[in-house]
């Protein structure tokens, strides 16, 4: 855009005290034609100047290195520089460096420098002890370190938030009652299920402990989506074929748990446990691969037991499973109280 | 309101009179949560309720206790958010003063859901002004006095703030700034202490 000639301001240049300049550029460097200082602003002074000492008849090369777009030594090429951002280092602090700008002085009276924090602003604040009157009144300094306040203080409150929630779900998990993948009670809730039946007078209850044969191989040959979704198969499965009133549990990786309540009827219980067995080795279509499973399948029953305790059923439960495994797998073994297991098979 | 609002309740209650009074004034205001979070909005009817609630729980007159309040904000050693957040305004008090018409657009850059009541500065006479705050309910006016005694203090400035009616629905506050240098002041750190 050019502008129109304009006679009153044609070939005119503005005059300006120190003390003005002092206020509308406090970053200002007045280099004079011999190339050493004439005056500079109070904040460069703070900066550039060695403690206790002005600016005034300095050569500015030997405080400052003017290191982009490209490095310069004295006045004449500072001047080529001219309108360029500035990449300006001090010499007594190698680690800041300033943006600045150069311009020249009518009638070869030397260069305007003016400098401005850049990015290392909240460093050099810090470094020289800087006020809000260390720039001026229009100059975005003041907002820019309010906004850098402002940000840290609500990352810190963000942070304080996230460590809450976190809190908050790993309490939530630590009382879960659920098997996420498959819907079924977890090992918690099936042994808050096992304490307030054996905590009541004369519990009548069938604990079945089902353990699935050749899952592992499900796993490694299809991969694990194909074996979550075995897993929901089963819950299916033994969901169908136990009462509402039930509880069946995933309690590890590959294992269930099923409490039958008011239910300690050895045949019915090893009928139950066979049409288990039988649906869980109808073949599962994966993609068009088969996947075939089975299950050991090993009960107790509160009835055997003159005072039911919650640990030692699950333990002969899972003696009775480790027969049925070591026994060909696929089947089913009631526990025999004060004896060797018997197969029902 | 913003969560800042009802969390900065919280943490004066919390802080001035313990968790006691924090647990009756949520039971009071008859709700569930007992920790309210600052990036979150709430209900306008929430933050009445616990207002009244921490009044009557506090036994503290509404407007004292909204003052009170205002002044916990500043001047809590443990909470320097505020204060410093205010010192960007300027470097005397009454810079500070002329640059508080500008506060809810300073909060905006910080937060941009955060609502702050609209301030407009009168000055009618030598060190004597007049701010009117305009706002949802008469309680911002009564924090604000708090926040000003805290942040003349700060800045070490003797002045009189004066809750008058405003007009056309908004509220005042009568300013007399008797003395710009009464006393030393705090020092404030443009670049915050070194973290």
């Amino acid at each position: 855009m050019s502008a129109a000639r304009d006679p009153l301001t044609e070939g005119r240049v503005i005059g300006l005290s120190g003390a003005a300049l002092d206020l509308l550029v406090p970053w200002h460097l007045w280099i004079g034609p011999a190339g050493r200082i004439v005056r500079a602003g109070p904040t460069v002074t703070r900066i550039v100047a060695p403690p206790g000492e002005t600016l005034t008849g300095r050569d500015p090369f030997t405080l400052l290195d003017i290191l982009r777009p490209y490095p310069v030594r004295d006045l004449a090429r500072l001047l080529l520089l001219k309108g360029h951002r500035l990449r300006v280092r001090l010499q007594a602090h190698p680690d800041l460096s300033l943006a600045g700008m150069v311009v020249p002085l009518p009638g070869g009276g030397g260069a305007f420098l003016t400098l401005s924090p850049g990015a290392a602003l909240v460093e050099i604040v810090r470094r020289f002890d800087l006020t809000l009157d260390d720039f001026a009144p229009t100059d975005l300094t003041a907002e820019m370190l309010f906004l850098i306040e402002a940000k840290s203080a609500a990352f810190r409150e963000s942070r304080r938030l996230n460590e809450r929630l976190r809190g908050a779900k790993t309490v939530a998990e630590a009382q879960a009652m659920t098997d996420t993948l498959t819907g079924l009670a977890n090992r918690r809730a099936a042994d808050a299920a096992l304490a307030g039946l054996t905590a009541a007078p004369g519990p009548r209850f069938g604990l079945m402990h089902v353990d699935l044969d050749h899952f592992k191989a499900v796993n490694d040959t299809l991969g694990h989506a194909a074996g979550d979704a075995v897993l929901q198969e089963v819950a299916r499965v033994l969901r169908e074929e136990t009462r509402r009133d039930d509880v069946v549990a995933r309690v590890g990786g590959d294992e269930f748990l099923v409490i039958l309540r008011d239910c300690d009827d050895l045949g019915l219980l090893d009928r139950i446990a066979r049409r288990i067995i039988a649906r869980l080795e109808e073949p599962l279509d994966r993609d068009g691969r088969p996947c075939r499973i089975s299950a050991s399948i090993g009960t107790t029953v509160s009835s055997f037991y003159d005072d039911p305790a919650a640990a030692r059923m699950l333990e002969d439960a899972d003696r009775a499973t480790y027969a049925s495994k070591s026994g060909g797998r696929a089947r089913h073994t009631i526990h025999v109280p004060d004896g060797p297991e018997g197969s029902m098979h | 309101m913003h969560g800042l609002v009802n969390r900065s309740l919280q943490c004066f209650i919390r802080d001035t009179y313990g968790e006691d009074p924090w647990t009756a004034t949520v039971a009071r205001a008859g709700l569930g949560a007992t920790e309210f979070d600052s990036l979150e909005c709430y209900d306008d009817a929430l933050s009445e309720a616990l207002i009244g609630a921490a009044s009557a729980v506090l036994n503290k007159p509404r407007a004292a206790m909204l003052e009170d309040l205002g002044t916990y904000l500043v001047a809590t050693p443990g909470s320097q958010n505020v204060r410093r957040l205010l010192r960007f305004s300027g470097t005397g008090f009454e810079a500070f003063l002329y640059a508080l018409e500008n506060l809810p657009d300073r909060a905006r850059l910080a937060i941009p859901d955060l609502d702050l009541p609209a301030l407009e500065l009168r000055r009618t006479g030598a060190g004597e002004f007049v701010l009117a705050v305009r706002w949802r309910t008469p309680d911002a006016a009564c924090v604000l006095i708090g926040l000003l005694r805290a942040m003349a203090d700060d800045y070490g400035a003797l002045a009189l703030f004066e809750h008058a009616p405003g007009d056309h629905g908004s509220e005042a506050i009568r300013v007399q700034l008797l003395d710009t240098g009464f006393a030393e002041g705090r020092r404030f750190d443009l670049a915050g202490a070194a973290r």
